[in-house]
């Protein structure tokens, strides 16, 4: 057993891990933050997705021991309480979930498509999340979500 | 050479169980606040079916679908639903909340028309109000006629409601059967392009329309539509089932071999809503939840015919299989 220090939605926790537990594990069945999805466990559907200080990683192929010290971000650390983020607002607007299964993946991919590109064409929108597999919904709402929340956080920076 | 084609798909399809015998219940409570608390055991697998029942119950109560809660966790507590698959929800639990709504405000109708001494055969439920028909100076609103109902009539608001279609079997002298709810209608319209050198297909548009009786709510319908519509595609171009691999070795066992499409493979599907309601769903209502994976595909495979003149026989059309195709027939 090995500990492990991290940092998740800007609570720190200390927690003990194998060489071999994933974070996807920590976060699921030590935290109990449940958001990240066990959907394939084998880093082809991206419903695991999370950000590490800031960048997409699938969380099911990700060591958990190197995230040792390392800031992580799941869907619930996006909203302040009482306010959604304007991803949350614009899927929930523009019904980009279905089931939802997909959708912590959906929205952390596209913040982190937004951090980069914050005025990102339909195109650059479908690129950036072709990594994150939803089995219901079609992605056609799911793009409009992302297009609609560039919008708003763009006029809300002016 | 690329080469491009048009494509139709068209279907009809039954909602419900076909020859019936799938029943669906429902609970409507009306709360002493006039508020709403809708159970049924019908499951909403992101469909939306929390949504349209609602809607439903609402409608009939005359309150807004916020006032409703829904209340589906758990089959030991909830009455009991066939099931969410058939495309049978929006119909069958449908009924089944429209005939619980419609029992519940018959209660109200009784309890208001003693408030207002009325006849409760003539009273309506609009606008949160228990009013009678045609003078709507004469009006309670749904709170106080259930509060009144709760506490000085000693009157529980609840309505039970039902809803199975009797099973049917074929007559055995004439095999005549009468086996569905309803039909609804479908008729798909795809474009690709084929790369007559590596097989490939591109979908290059995807048009649905489909016969949904009443579209309840439009989102949620167009959402089905889009959401089925990437079902088929997968089914047509890259989902390998079995029989059709070489040998159960081959099976596909994880999502990078069995290729669900992406954001990339799927054009911004065009969904239409095409409402010619049914004569006996709840308001007017069909069931489309299955036909839209259904119908996508055959269009495309349709669609490859016309750009390049081979049938693909066997789903989905892999770049190996339309090559083979185009080599049996010897070129495009
Ligand atoms: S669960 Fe991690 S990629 Fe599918
Ligand atoms: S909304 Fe169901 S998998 Fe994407």
């Amino acid at each position: 057993m090995h500990s492990l220090e991290l940092t998740v939605n800007g609570r720190s926790y200390q927690t003990t891990v194998t060489l071999k537990t994933t974070l996807l594990e920590v976060l699921r069945d030590k935290l109990f933050i449940t958001s990240p999805k066990v959907g394939c466990n084998s880093g082809d559907c991206g419903t695991c997705s999370v950000l590490i200080d800031d960048k997409l990683v699938r969380s099911c192929i990700t060591n958990a021991l190197s995230t040792q010290g390392k800031e992580i971000t799941t869907v619930e650390g996006l909203s302040k309480p009482g306010h959604l983020h304007p991803l949350q607002e614009a899927f929930h607007e523009k019904y980009g979930a279905q089931c939802g299964f997909c959708t912590p993946g959906m929205i952390l991919a596209a913040k982190a498509l937004l951090d980069e590109n914050p005025k990102p064409s339909r195109k650059d929108v479908r690129e950036a999340l072709s990594g994150n597999l939803c089995r219901c919904a079609g992605y056609g709402k799911i793009v409009d979500s992302v297009m609609a929340a560039a919008e708003q956080m763009g006029q809300a920076k002016n | 050479m690329k080469k491009r084609g048009i494509g139709i798909g068209a279907s009809l399809y039954p909602t419900g169980m076909s020859g019936g015998g799938d029943s669906s219940q429902a609970q409507v409570k009306v709360q002493p606040d006039g508020t709403v608390v809708l159970t049924t055991g019908a499951c909403d697998i992101g469909e939306g079916c929390k949504t349209v029942l609602a809607q439903m119950a609402a409608e009939v109560l005359g309150i807004n679908y916020e006032q409703v809660k829904v209340i589906n966790d758990n089959t030991d507590n909830c009455p009991l639903s066939f099931g969410t698959f058939a495309s049978r929800v929006t119909y069958v639990d449908g009924k089944a909340t429209v005939d619980a709504a419609e029992k519940a405000r018959d209660i109200l109708f009784e309890v208001a028309g003693q408030m207002l001494e009325a006849n409760p055969g003539d009273m309506e439920a609009v606008d949160g109000k228990i009013s009678v028909k045609g003078s709507p100076d004469r009006s309670l609103p749904i709170g106080e006629v259930a509060g009144a109902a709760t506490f000085g009539m000693r009157k529980l608001v609840v309505g039970l409601g039902h809803y199975m279609r009797e099973p049917s079997a074929p007559d055995p002298e004439t095999g005549e059967i009468d086996p569905f709810c309803t039909l609804a209608w479908a008729a798909v319209l795809a474009e690709v392009e084929v790369d007559t050198e590596t097989g490939e297909v591109d979908l290059l548009r995807l048009v649905c329309s489909y016969d949904v009786g009443t579209a309840i709510n439009p989102l949620l319908t167009e959402g089905q539509i889009e959401g089925g519509g990437a079902m088929s595609i997968g089914a047509a171009l890259s989902e390998e089932l079995y029989p059709n691999y070489p040998s159960l070795e081959q099976a596909p066992t994880n999502l990078g071999d069995y290729a669900i499409p992406t954001t990339m493979d799927i054009p911004d599907i065009e969904a239409v809503i095409h409402e010619c309601p049914s004569t006996n769903g709840p308001f007017g209502a069909k069931g489309i939840g299955e036909m839209t994976a259904n119908t996508p595909a055959p269009a495309i495979i349709n669609a490859i015919h016309d750009a390049v003149g081979v049938w693909i026989m066997t789903l989905p059309a892999t770049p190996e299989r339309v090559l083979r195709a185009l080599d049996e027939k010897g070129g495009a």
